[in-house]
């Protein structure tokens, strides 16, 4: 069976907010997904396959979505919308069992208690809710010790954090437009959240939506939108999340697998790509993946991002939107804002902070690794 | 407004003789009858041989900070901040996540060794933290 090449041919997010007033988490999703379709030249007659998650709602979003659209029969996906979703659904057109897909995820009004941590946040594992653990805290475990193991001052992890801010701060499409701009020292005088991580090495929250539109390059080829290829991706676990024990040793490597699968299918090597959109819940995070992803050493990770080389002109330019720390985390669908980022740098439509002449882009959330090229 | 309870586990089967020995302060983990390996959190079979012949034996509840973390934005109004999770490896080679009490959280450095502390925080639930070893 010849398979067939995937491109993406509609990238959108909704205007992002502290708060959408008015909405919900289904009229936001439907307002990416139509966005996504306009941006491709598609409406939903062209759909038959979906992959959509409203709110927190993890299981059934596909099929409820699909019949609230009515689209007659469609494929779904499993994967959270983001890179792995884009890789399973991307898979699914190769092998014939749909043509034309689209992944979409939005969040309105479900972060109302604003004296705890976001529900997203609060995992309610038997032997990890009793100790007060929360996202910040699971993740602040494995950086911390990452800190000791290698030596590594805080404030070259709070530089990650001020040159994500400040991409933001460019950004007229963030929700923190303007903030900024910060150093590290900032960062670093920002109060203390989870030790090592202060407010602001932290993600935000706020409310929106965000949806793609995968089809072949054959049906792409009748299109006015400027197809993005869909070079390589895949995804790895190291267990149940929030269940285990998060050490270092645990989480470290988590999507080095993948991205070994990943440039092996796109037959690139690291020097190939241009833009590097991860996945930035945490500063520390951004150093872990170069890691991870064999762009250096294990614990010179924080020496690579140092400097301008993060920068939307350096080498290694990251989170080019501002990411969840400035442009918007709405619990999940940003997984697919680092998709939908990567997709306007490599058509050279980015709002802020365009990587020159970007040809590849890679995209990491968590253990999730997508090559996209031009 | 007052201030939530604080979550509190809701043993499973699996897991009842884990906490009902904690509320007699006795530290129990699961050992594979087959090759001694100790495994928590609790489960069905053993992680290293795939035996499903788990005793529970008594923990000597002493081991060591592998990391921690202060948290000063709590999970929800339940927890009084500061308050220290950790996770701690046990001498017998399993590791668990907690909290560390009884001292300032200053204190607290990965590698410290610790020492199982009980603590109740209801009639049916008492929690097995971890306090510093002078
Ligand atoms: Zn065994």
């Amino acid at each position: 069976m010849r398979r067939r090449e995937v491109v993406v041919v509609g990238a959108h997010n909704t205007p992002q907010a502290r708060v959408l007033e008015g909405q919900t988490s289904d009229s936001v999703t439907l307002a990416a997904i139509t966005g996504a379709l306009d941006d491709a030249g598609l409406t939903t007659a062209d759909v038959d396959g979906l992959t959509v998650l409203p709110g927190l709602q993890y299981r059934g979003g596909a099929d409820a979505f699909g019949y609230a659209l009515g689209i007659p029969w469609f494929w779904t996906g499993a994967q959270v919308p983001g890179p792995a979703a884009v890789v399973e659904a991307a898979a699914a057109i190769e092998a014939g069992a749909c043509e034309t897909v689209v992944l979409a995820g939005g969040q309105a009004g479900v972060y109302t208690d604003r004296a705890a941590v976001a529900p997203w946040a609060r995992p309610a594992h038997e032997f990890i809710e009793c100790w007060g653990l929360m996202t910040p805290a699971e993740w602040a475990m494995a950086a911390q010790q990452y800190l000791h193991r290698f030596s590594v001052p805080r404030e070259k992890i709070a530089h990650v954090a001020a040159v994500i801010r400040n991409n933001g701060s460019r950004n007229p499409e963030a929700v923190y437009f303007g903030r900024g701009p910060y150093t590290a020292e900032d960062v670093l005088a920002s109060r203390m959240i989870a030790d090592p991580y202060h407010l602001l090495d932290c993600a935000t929250t706020s409310e929106g939506g965000s949806a793609l539109v995968l089809t072949t390059a054959e049906r792409a080829a009748d299109l006015d939108a400027r197809p993005v290829r869909v070079l390589g991706g895949a995804w790895d676990s190291w267990g149940p999340t929030y269940t285990h024990p998060p050490t270092y040793d645990r989480v470290a490597m988590w999507g080095r697998k993948a991205g070994d699968a990943a440039f092996a299918q796109a037959g690139i090597s690291r020097d190939d790509v241009d833009v590097f959109e991860f996945y930035d819940n945490f500063s520390w995070e951004i150093v872990r993946y170069f890691e991870a992803l064999r762009y250096c050493d294990v614990g010179e990770g924080a020496d690579l991002v140092a400097g301008d080389a993060i920068e939307a002109t350096g080498r290694y330019p990251i989170v080019t939107d501002g990411g969840t720390m400035s442009h918007s985390h709405t619990g999940e669908s940003q997984r697919l804002q680092r998709v939908v980022q990567a997709v306007r740098q490599l058509r050279g439509e980015s709002a802020a902070n365009q990587v020159a002449g970007a040809e590849i882009a890679l995209v990491a959330v968590i253990g999730e690794v997508l090559l996209l090229g031009t | 407004m007052t201030a939530p309870d604080r979550p509190v586990p809701h043993p499973s089967p699996l897991t009842q003789p884990f906490w009902a020995a904690c509320r007699d302060g006795r530290l129990l983990v699961q050992r594979c009858d087959k090759c001694g390996t100790h495994v928590f959190t609790p489960q069905e079979f053993c992680r290293e041989c795939h035996a499903d012949a788990l005793t529970w034996v008594e923990s000597a509840g002493a081991g060591h900070v592998v990391t921690f973390t202060v948290v000063w934005r709590p999970q929800t109004p339940a927890f009084g901040v500061p308050y220290v999770v950790a996770v701690v490896r046990l001498d017998e080679g399993y590791e668990m996540v907690t909290n560390i009490v009884g001292s300032s959280p200053d204190a607290v450095t990965i590698g410290a060794a610790v020492r199982v502390r009980f603590t109740p925080v209801t009639d049916a639930i008492t929690l097995p933290c971890f306090e510093l070893v002078a």
